[in-house]
């Protein structure tokens, strides 16, 4: 195509908008919509993620095992565990650092009372290892193989905080996926009916168009700029929302919800757009671009 | 020119409009078709603008068959067609100038020639004057000619007219024929369907009568110009 001929098609694609303003501005609104919902499920799912991976980081693994177990023995289980591909990080806590490590939080100011316990540790058997993880959604499987390990005597895993993470993680996914699915179809529809009668005002323009010998690109274009635009503009709006809105909001919920949402961690603004930017413009404009198209080969016969 | 050889077309189960046609209009013949209301005159035009397809039989236009041209090909193909239409068909919310460039930036002109053209094409059929009227402020006879001069401004090797006198009054009526009795002059085939038995007998032009369907008639008439 010619530069001209692309001014032409973009021109007339700019004027359909403003001839079916009313129309234009529901289908801009739908799309707005849905890009918006999107965008928040977006910074709401990548942000428990984060929290999550900031939960893995320091919450991990604790393992026992049995009484009258050697150091090598101890030693061949460590082994085993820091084979397995979950594992992030591990670390041994031997049965003295154990009892030092209790003196230190639980006896100072009693250094007597600790002292008396010197030639015979009682957390001599309670040597351990203390393991993170890759990915917390792994500990569950984890867990119940280290459980059947021999020489395991006990696991500590805060099975409830993972767990609610990631049945947290799985509902939010789950609505919004159903959410943006009902307004992915009314937004193409609804743009379907705009270019449909953008078709229909212009009937008698196609039909000499084409009479004059002008290619199905040609007329087909302007209807798929107009479509381009309107998805364009329907990605711009929420996009402009979250990147105003991201930063009051997290204030306000730390401030004034501190208790509930106090365990939480934030990505800035600036980490999430790298991602939301590229992929909410590419779904408004798909949006745009299957509404129109859709709606150009049902009804304009060239 | 234009060939049809053996054409019918059926539509739906039962409807013929046209009828085992076979004919041959030369490069630069004036001719007329003529016939009542359901005569098959204008599914011949459609026929020939590749908007429909025979149901049978063959059509060639300036050496190409049309049955079983490509779809890309078609565009291509009608830019050697000029078409005019009883309704005008113009564009209301664009001036004549406009109107007339319309035709030439569908087929993507360059804009230093479609300056060029279009106040050449408007002086040929007398509107060089009105070329910034829109539709709504002209006569019938000369929104007429403004479809003409779209037709032409790309020129075409064949005009077809369907019904181009339709609306007009007899003096616009006469004056749309000389014009196009003028661009038939400079080498233009000219095909115009009309129901109008005074013009075809004051022209004087090859006649081709349909009667449902069939071609009834095929004949020279001697004119009466006044």
């Amino acid at each position: 195509m010619r530069f001209n001929t692309i001014f032409y098609c973009i021109g007339q694609g700019l004027k359909n908008i403003r001839r079916h303003l009313l129309f234009t501005l529901a289908s801009v609104a739908t799309i707005t919509a849905c890009v918006f919902l999107f965008s928040v499920v977006y910074c709401v799912l990548v942000n428990l993620r984060y929290t999550m991976e900031t939960v893995e980081e320091t919450v991990g693994i604790t393992v026992f095992f049995d009484k009258g177990l050697s150091e090598e023995e101890i030693q061949n289980i460590g082994d085993q565990i820091g084979e397995r591909e979950e594992v992030r990080e591990m670390n041994y806590i031997s049965g003295d650092e154990a009892w030092q490590i209790f003196s230190e939080d639980y006896l100072r100011g009693a250094e007597e009372l600790a002292e008396g316990f010197a030639e015979d540790n009682p957390l001599a058997d309670m040597a351990s290892y203390e393991i993170f993880l890759n990915n917390v959604e792994d500990q569950a499987e984890f867990v119940s193989w280290l459980q059947q390990v021999p020489g395991v005597r006990r696991v500590n895993a805060s099975s409830i905080a993972a767990g609610g993470m990631i049945d947290l993680n799985n509902a939010v996914g789950y609505v919004s996926i159903g959410l943006i699915g009902i307004l992915l179809c009314v937004s193409v529809f609804l743009i379907h009916n705009a270019i449909s009668m953008a078709i229909s005002a212009r009937r008698d323009e196609i039909r000499i168009m084409r009479l004059v010998g002008a290619t199905k690109s040609f007329i087909r274009t302007p209807f798929l700029v107009e479509g381009l635009f309107i998805g364009l503009l329907g990605a711009a709006i929420p996009l402009g929302l979250i990147f105003f809105l991201y930063g009051r909001v997290i204030g306000y919920m730390a401030s004034n919800m501190s208790v509930l949402f106090g365990f939480l961690s934030f990505l800035p603004i600036q980490e999430i757009m790298k991602v939301l930017l590229p992929v909410a413009a590419a779904l408004g404009v798909g949006i745009g671009l299957l509404g129109s198209a859709t709606s150009v080969r049902r009804h304009l016969k060239v | 020119m234009i060939y049809f050889e053996n054409v019918s077309k059926t539509f739906g189960k039962n409807v013929k409009a046209v009828r085992n046609l076979s004919l041959h209009i030369e490069r630069g013949e004036f001719v007329f078709v003529m016939g009542d209301s359901g005569s098959g005159k204008s599914t011949l035009i459609r026929l020939l603008l590749k908007e429909i397809e025979p149901t049978e039989g063959r059509i060639i236009v300036d050496g190409e068959e049309l049955t079983g041209m490509k779809r890309r090909r078609v565009p291509y193909y009608r830019r050697k067609l000029g078409v005019v239409f009883q309704d005008f068909k113009l564009l209301k919310d664009r001036n004549v100038y406009e109107n007339v460039a319309f035709a030439q930036r569908v087929v993507v002109t360059p804009s230093r020639q479609i300056q060029k053209d279009v106040p050449r094409i408007l002086t040929r059929v007398g509107l060089s004057a009105k070329y910034k009227a829109f539709p709504g402020e002209l006569s019938g006879g000369e929104q007429q000619r403004v479809a003409i001069a779209r037709a032409l401004v790309n020129q075409p090797d064949i005009l077809l007219c369907d019904e181009p006198t339709g609306n007009l009054d007899a003096n616009n009526a006469w004056e749309v024929m000389q014009l196009l009795e003028e661009i038939n002059a400079g080498g233009t085939t000219v095909v115009v369907v009309t129901h109008s038995r005074e013009i075809v007998e004051r022209m004087g032009k090859r006649v081709i009568v349909m009667n449902r369907g069939d071609m009834v008639d095929d004949r020279q008439i001697n004119g009466s110009e006044e």
